[in-house]
């Protein structure tokens, strides 16, 4: 399928397509992961916020594959649907930021288990969706008419995501010995795979340069400011930058990728014609 | 034919006709509901858009409150199903801009929430809540929700999340009955 899209050889529909899918995989994984909670969240109002969100992020996603497999399908022999880019891409072709794909605990021994922490939720989308009230605010001016449409109706549920983890941040950070000491953890353990967000990108690139879509960088300084003012509310340290910048948007993803594809891809895949 | 011989007047009548039909349809669409809050219809809510002819064609366009909404494709398929029934055959479509707000729901689909036990959303127009800046979501104060069943305003917000995406729990501190709000969005 993406191979319809290659052989135009524009490659300013290929950097268009692959920013279309980076935003779109980013919602999907996200949404898939927290969707774990549903029926095993802390106290039932977080069970219903998290699938909420979860709903949210999906809906997202399916919106923007549905505008990529319209773009893709456009002069192709054969059409390009939503259920393809999301069910039928292994990991590699993913273009997601590793920051959402990891599981809800901090890093294990190789076949170790831990529970969910909700700690290590809270700070994940904390620190997503302050980015991502920034980058949609920012793309509702995209040259792609679509994508600004649906970046203005992400941007008012993104809010209500930004306005839950950062409550429950602060919350945890600033509550009992034991939450401060997992929020710190969990913040810990995530903070530095947000350099992925302002590490180059080609498909980030080419799409700014044609006004697709933003520069991610521009927006560090904002985001700083936002997470600073957040974490000193909540008690909490931030860690120092530096290390291992993980390339998820560049297609190289931590092993956790591929488990979660597996259980959300499986159905799909088994039974391909099925409808309901 | 007729049609041959005097295609200005065809023409005219059929402008009428049109007119005439579009007006039908608004009121067709009329009975359809929210399949998750069915006291309120889709136009009350504001999901219906527009009635119009496209390319000869009847065209329905709506619009989806939540990016996640799982009611659209039963809205489409209930705007089908009761156009289909009057024998009439429409293309519906969803258009995403401007996004959907709850601005747009009607005075009567604000009582009809209200007496559900619903309470209906703030206006937004004048709020800050889309706009970003950090310091005003720390800020931000929610306007006072009325309880629909004694009407106190001593309420207080249980979760942001209820039900379905369009709802937020609310507890009534003075009958002490759990609520809904239809979230401002």
């Amino acid at each position: 399928m993406a191979a319809a899209a290659h052989t135009t050889a524009a490659h300013t529909r290929c950097g268009h397509l692959d920013y279309l899918l980076q935003l779109a995989d980013n919602a999907l994984v996200l949404g898939q992961r927290n969707a774990e909670w549903c029926g095993h969240g802390p106290v039932l109002e977080e069970d219903i916020a998290l699938a909420n969100m979860s709903l949210d992020l999906i809906g997202q996603a399916r919106l923007l594959y549905q505008h990529a497999a319209a773009l893709m399908s456009d002069g192709a022999t054969e059409a390009v649907t939503e259920d393809a880019l999301a069910y039928f891409r292994d990991a590699g072709q993913f273009r997601n930021y590793t920051l959402l794909e990891l599981p809800h605990h901090g890093p294990l021994a190789p076949g170790a288990a831990a529970p969910r922490d909700y700690a290590t939720t809270i700070a994940r989308n904390f620190l997503y969706s302050a980015l991502m009230v920034l980058l949609w605010d920012a793309l509702q001016a995209s040259r792609d008419a679509q994508l600004a449409a649906i970046a203005a109706k992400s941007l008012k549920e993104v809010h209500y995501h930004l306005r839950h983890s950062q409550g429950w941040l602060v919350r945890l950070g600033d509550g009992t010995a034991e939450s401060h000491a997992r929020a710190q953890g969990a913040l810990d353990h995530l903070m530095p795979y947000t350099q992925e967000f302002w590490a180059a990108g080609a498909a980030e690139a080419a799409a700014a340069r044609d006004a697709i879509g933003v520069p991610t960088a521009s927006l560090q300084a904002t985001w700083d400011a936002l997470v600073n003012d957040a974490l000193r509310d909540a008690t909490l340290v931030r860690p120092p930058a530096g290390g291992h910048v993980s390339q998820g948007k560049n297609g190289v993803h931590s092993e956790h990728l591929s488990y979660l594809l597996g259980e959300m891809q499986s159905l799909a895949r088994q039974h391909p014609e099925a409808t309901w | 034919m007729a049609d041959a011989l005097c295609p200005v007047a065809t023409d005219r009548m059929m402008r009428g006709a049109v007119a005439t039909d579009i007006a039908a349809i608004w009121t067709l669409l009329e009975t359809v509901t929210d399949p998750e809050i069915p006291v309120i219809t889709i136009r009350d809510l504001g999901i219906l858009r527009d009635v119009r002819l496209q390319d000869g064609e009847i065209e329905v366009v709506i619009t989806p409150t939540y990016s996640g909404c799982p009611a659209m494709n039963q809205i489409e398929d209930d705007v089908r199903a009761v156009l289909q029934a009057h024998g009439v055959t429409a293309r519906v479509v969803t258009q995403l801009a401007p996004a959907w707000t709850t601005d747009w729901m009607t005075e009567q689909g604000r009582s009809r929430l209200r007496e559900y036990g619903i309470a209906p959303p703030h206006a937004l127009a004048a709020s800050n809540i889309v706009q970003f800046a950090p310091k005003k979501i720390a800020k931000y104060q929610e306007p006072v929700t009325a309880c629909p069943l004694c009407g106190s305003q001593n309420t207080t917000e249980t979760s942001h999340f209820g039900s379905t995406a369009c709802k937020a729990l609310y507890r009534c501190l003075d009958c002490m009955e759990p609520f809904d709000l239809f979230k401002p969005h």
